[in-house]
């Protein structure tokens, strides 16, 4: 029984599931009488719903129900909220247009549920959904955020005037107009950051279960957290009591962000389960999912950095518009607020920071978080900025980071962060130094001898993760606490169940966090079992997201071990009549230091149990729970570098190098950090070169397949080259900061920041596909 | 997908009556195009009639100066087939870099032709190349056969029984493919047939569909060179232009791809 603990790259044990077919997903769970629920979607991006005749559907064959919106009203199942509350500068509370789980009214966008049909098959379900004929009278519609919030533009809420949910700000104006009016030097820019479709492999999917004689009903859900999404169906939704609702997220295929909100239909599903008293699933199609997948991203900025004659930075100015699409998601609202205007502070010392953010409807998608969550948006912008900069001053844009490089900490940020630790120096000198940038204009020289473009691009990235302390999210308007929940069970015969608030959809958790409880007990990690997703086994949680499962999730597990050694200790010392600060457990053993005195961890666990024989009122078992809650965001940062070489007669980038230094605190396995630097560096170069979404001006979406979503594929990716160093996180007692998003956060400005260099034109917009990269070398179009 | 009934034909013959005897049939080969169409429910075929099992419709025979390939051969059959490799070997490869290797395992060359999307890559061989189209009522030449997008000189119920292509003296194709999709962005096919005429056959830039790019063949008979290829400019007029690319910018492919093609040809 070998050890496998903290800090080794253990093989993940959920992956002979996974790779061999076996895993077990919502879509998978069939029941007796189970019926199929499908959508009929609003083909229009705007219109007055005028009537709908579900008579037709109703008497097709194998039609169970045909439910529509005013029934949900009906039944008073409540609209879906935002669960953050962010009050405009003014002070007035965001302006939240009811958001219905099918449109009773109005639909504003392109597959908003407007009615379902349940049937006996999948087929017969669809077709009758063919069968409702909805009435629509089309309304004007708007995508683009700079023309919703024009006088005149088509409105969506009433609630919200020029299409406006709220104009925020953050940090000190005056201060900062002041220092970029006497400033030496001012880079302006405008800056997009795309719409992104998350695309998790696995689709949405719900199955509802209603048993009548107890009036209870079970959840199968493709959710990140399904204690949030009981509590929201609960308290908001009015599905049914906590008590009688149980959710179960079993193995997820990915969520990247998507799977944090219960969506509109998991609601209906329950709703028309108890409904009709049958079992009813849903699961989305692909064209579905990019129709009703909360997107990420949409932000429109114009961002001003001014320094001193020294090349300090003096002060940041940015105004965002933030696209919300049509309807304010769960945690929409604090996406392009907190997550993102907190960290434009980036790696660098900047002492007056003020940025205006408005998040403004369109009749799109949804908008919400997405891998990394305003702070991919943040670190583009400033490092794009610092780039820019470096070049119209000519400096190295190495140099010029180092220079307004934040070296002493803790330190505060102008904008609520303040970043416990980190050196920044070091992860910029370790990827400088892996990518040879040194050896960089040969490089070049080399591409230009065979007629290509070479570029190199830096990025220095920061980020915040470990969500959250509860009390800081509650006062900037978070409607929960983010904690969370552990339990450690020890059974009679020493193998341990851990129960976890925190959700492994591809994560490793069932590694890693096995991983904390061998090194600890000194048991095997075939011992351990990690329990987690279902909210009948499980106490209370938060779920994952946010990078927060190692730095907050196994925190709380270690809480919760600490209190079961302390335990153990009570009762090795008892047993084996030692002092109890003597004991030791170490290797599978429990041991009685400076004495060959020792007794197995297994004796000691049926001790416990059997209770023959414990320290006076002490009550048996051993199984202890704990609730941690973080003192502080963590900070992930880190220097990304990428090189890319430009093929100037088709526009096509290849990215030759990729380099990432990251800086994530203590490892867990470093293997399974280096898979999620992977896939986030995958993320984000699919956004920076690849991933566009395209809307028509009446609010169809174009990039609704994969024949025109373009995602990231191996033959489109270098092999990536990862290193790491590492300044312990103070906040937390493992010392860990989160390694999820950092990929997707750090690498599109590097990318574009080495097309940049490459073409020696300081602008092109994500995607930078190859159509837009030979337009800004051959400029036959200005390339804004 | 619609409820839709499965015939398996013998023969082309019953394939055709089998046809006939459905009031809204298709015919079924890889249905790499046609199945997502009707998991889409955007196609609705009552019956579908697989030619794909029909004998003697798939393989490739080679006789004098002559590729003749059933038109129910796959697109790895073309792909591996060492005759094809070595009598064109431009085919071969465009064959082996059309879609993924589960598309190139299912879909087929008649099928390919038979639905003519302005991005695929067979047309543009067929086309260069100068291949006849034999269906169980006739020849038709590859001239004639391409009448547009999606569309092509075939009748309603004509089935596509092979494909002979000329072995030229010279032949390649090169293909920027669409970076979402991967079927053509732009391809380019160049040919130098054995009687020394030159045809050069572009896919996914016209909005008729393929078409032969007159000037740059003018360009290539006069100097069969990469430069000279690589000279003619295209004009923007008539070309496709989305989300990918715009007309200017493909109509600079079809240059550059035009150039890279003859330079690959040698
Ligand atoms: C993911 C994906 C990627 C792809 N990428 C590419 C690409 O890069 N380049 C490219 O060129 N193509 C690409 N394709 C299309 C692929 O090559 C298809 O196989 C081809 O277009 C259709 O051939 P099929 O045998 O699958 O025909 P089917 O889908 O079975 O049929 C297509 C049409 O042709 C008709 N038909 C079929 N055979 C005959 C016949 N012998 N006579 C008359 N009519 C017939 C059918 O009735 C139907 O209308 C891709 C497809 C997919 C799914």
């Amino acid at each position: 029984m070998g050890v496998e603990g903290i800090g080794q790259s253990v093989v993940r044990k959920e992956d002979k599931r996974f790779i061999t077919g076996k895993g077990k997903y919502t879509d998978d769970i069939k029941l007796q009488g189970l019926t199929q629920a499908h959508f009929v979607r609003s083909p229009h991006a705007h219109a007055r719903i005028k009537s709908i005749d579900t008579s037709a559907a109703k008497a097709m064959p194998g039609v169970v129900a045909v439910l529509t919106g005013s029934e949900l009203v009906g039944d008073k199942i409540g609209n879906l909220i935002c669960g953050w509350m962010v009050h405009s500068k003014d002070g007035s509370p965001m302006k939240m247009g009811a958001f219905p789980a099918m449109a009773n009214e109005t639909v504003r966008w392109v597959g908003q549920a407007v009615a379902v049909v349940i049937a006996e098959t999948k087929n017969l379900a669809r077709d009758a959904a063919e069968a409702v004929v909805v009435d629509y009278e089309e309304l004007q519609a708007v995508v683009d955020v700079r023309e919703a919030v024009k006088p005149g533009a088509p409105q969506l809420h009433p609630e919200a005037a020029n299409n406006t949910i709220y104009q925020w700000s953050i940090g000190d104006q005056s201060a900062t107009d002041a220092a970029i009016a006497g400033a030496a030097h001012v880079v302006t820019m405008d800056i997009m950051n795309n719409r992104l479709v998350p695309n998790p492999m696995e689709p949405r999917s719900a199955v509802a279960q209603y048993d009548s004689a107890d009036d209870h009903l079970t959840l199968w859900t493709t959710s990140q957290n399904p204690h949030v999404a009981r509590l929201l169906l609960s308290a908001f939704y009015n599905i049914a009591p906590e008590n009688k609702l149980r959710v179960i997220a079993p193995d997820v295929g990915g969520g990247f962000g998507a799977k944090i909100y219960v969506y509109p239909e998991e609601i209906v599903c329950l709703w028309a389960a108890r409904k009709i008293d049958r079992p009813v699933k849903w699961t989305a199609d692909r064209s579905e999912a990019f129709l009703t997948d909360a997107h990420g991203r949409d932000h429109v900025s114009k961002a001003e950095l001014a320094f001193d004659a020294d090349h300090k930075i003096i002060g940041l100015r940015v105004h965002t518009y933030a696209n919300f699409g049509a309807y304010m998601s769960l945690f929409s609202s604090s996406v392009p607020t907190y997550l993102y205007a907190t960290l434009l502070s980036g790696q660098y010392n900047i002492p007056n920071i003020y940025c205006e953010v408005d998040g403004v409807y369109t009749n799109t998608v949804p908008v919400d978080a997405y891998r990394g969550a305003g702070r991919p948006e943040a670190a583009f912008l400033i490092e794009r900025l610092m780039e820019t900069a470096a070049r119209q001053f000519g400096m190295s844009p190495a140099d010029l980071r180092r220079k307004n490089f934040i070296t002493q900490f803790p330190h505060q940020t102008p904008v609520i962060m303040t970043y416990d630790t980190g050196d920044f120096n070091a992860s910029l000198d370790a990827a400088m130094k892996a990518i040879d940038y040194a050896g960089f204009p040969a490089r070049k020289a080399a591409s230009a001898a065979k007629g290509k473009l070479r570029g190199i691009g830096i990025s220095c990235y920061i980020e915040a993760c470990g969500i959250a302390p509860s009390k800081a999210v509650g006062s900037l308007g978070a409607g929960v606490g983010l904690w969370e929940s552990a339990e450690v069970r020890v059974n009679p015969v020493g193998t341990v169940e851990v129960l976890t608030g925190s959700h492994s959809h591809g994560q490793g958790h069932e590694t890693t966090f096995a991983q904390l409880i061998s090194t600890r007990l000194g048991v095997g990690i075939d011992t351990v079992q990690i329990i987690h997703g279902d909210t009948d086994k499980v106490q209370f949680g938060m779920g994952t997201y946010g990078s927060r499962s190692g730095a907050v999730g196994m925190s709380a597990i270690l809480k919760a071990v600490e209190k079961v050694e302390a335990k153990a200790r009570k009762i090795a010392a008892h047993l084996m009549e030692a002092a109890e600060g003597d004991i030791v457990i170490e290797g599978g053993e429990v041991k009685v230091a400076g004495t060959d005195k020792k007794m197995p961890w297994a004796l000691v666990a049926l001790a416990a149990y059997t209770g023959h024989n414990l320290p006076d009122g002490m009550e048996p078992g051993l199984k202890e729970g704990a609730f941690y809650d973080p003192t502080n965001f963590t900070f992930p940062a880190g220097s990304y570098i990428a090189e890319v070489e430009i093929d100037p007669d088709t526009g096509k980038t290849t990215v030759c190098n990729f380099t990432a230094a990251d800086d994530f605190g203590n490892l867990m396995n470093p293997m399974i950090v280096e898979g999620q630097v992977h896939g986030g560096i995958a993320q984000g170069i699919g956004q920076a070169l690849l991933e566009g979404t395209v809307y028509t001006g009446d609010g169809q979406l174009l990039t609704a397949s994969y024949m025109d979503y373009a995602m990231p594929r191996a033959d489109d990716l270098p092999s990536f080259d990862i290193h790491h160093t590492c300044t312990p996180c103070p906040g937390n007692p493992l010392g860990i900061k989160g390694c999820g998003e950092a990929g997707a956060i750090g690498s599109p400005p590097a990318i574009i920041n080495a097309i940049t260099d490459a073409l020696g034109h300081n602008h092109i917009e994500m995607p930078a596909t190859p159509d837009r990269v030979w337009h800004a070398i051959h400029s036959r179009m200005a390339a804004e | 997908m619609y409820s839709t009934s499965y015939h398996k034909a013998a023969s082309v013959a019953e394939a055709e009556s089998l046809l006939a005897g459905a009031s809204d049939g298709k015919y079924l080969a890889g249905g790499q195009t046609l199945i997502p169409t009707m998991k889409q429910r955007l196609a609705a075929p009552t019956d579908l009639v697989d030619l794909t099992k029909i004998p003697g419709l798939a393989g490739v025979e080679v006789s004098g100066n002559t590729v003749k390939i059933g038109a129910a051969t796959r697109h790895y059959d073309v792909a591996s087939s060492a005759s094809v490799k070595s009598a064109i070997p431009a085919l071969a490869a465009l064959a082996s870099g059309i879609g993924d290797p589960a598309v190139r395992y299912q879909g087929t060359i008649g099928g390919s032709l038979a639905n003519n999307d302005p991005s695929a890559d067979y047309p543009a061989a067929v086309l260069a190349l100068g291949a006849t189209i034999h269906t169980n009522k006739r020849a038709i030449s590859a001239d004639d056969y391409f009448q547009g997008m999606f569309t092509t000189a075939l009748e309603d119920s004509e089935i596509i029984t092979a494909v002979s292509f000329p072995v030229p003296a010279k032949a390649a194709y090169v293909k920027f493919p669409n970076p979402a999709s991967r079927y053509a962005l732009a391809g380019v096919f160049v040919a130098k047939l054995a009687d020394g005429s030159v045809r050069v056959a572009v896919t996914g830039v016209g909005e008729s569909g393929v078409f032969r790019a007159s000037a740059i063949e003018a360009a290539l008979a006069a100097n069969w060179s990469a430069d000279s290829a690589g000279s003619i400019a295209i004009s923007p007029e008539g070309v496709l232009s989305d989300i990918h690319g715009s007309a200017d910018y493909r109509a600079n492919l079809v240059s550059v791809l035009a150039k890279r093609a003859v330079a690959a040809a040698g």
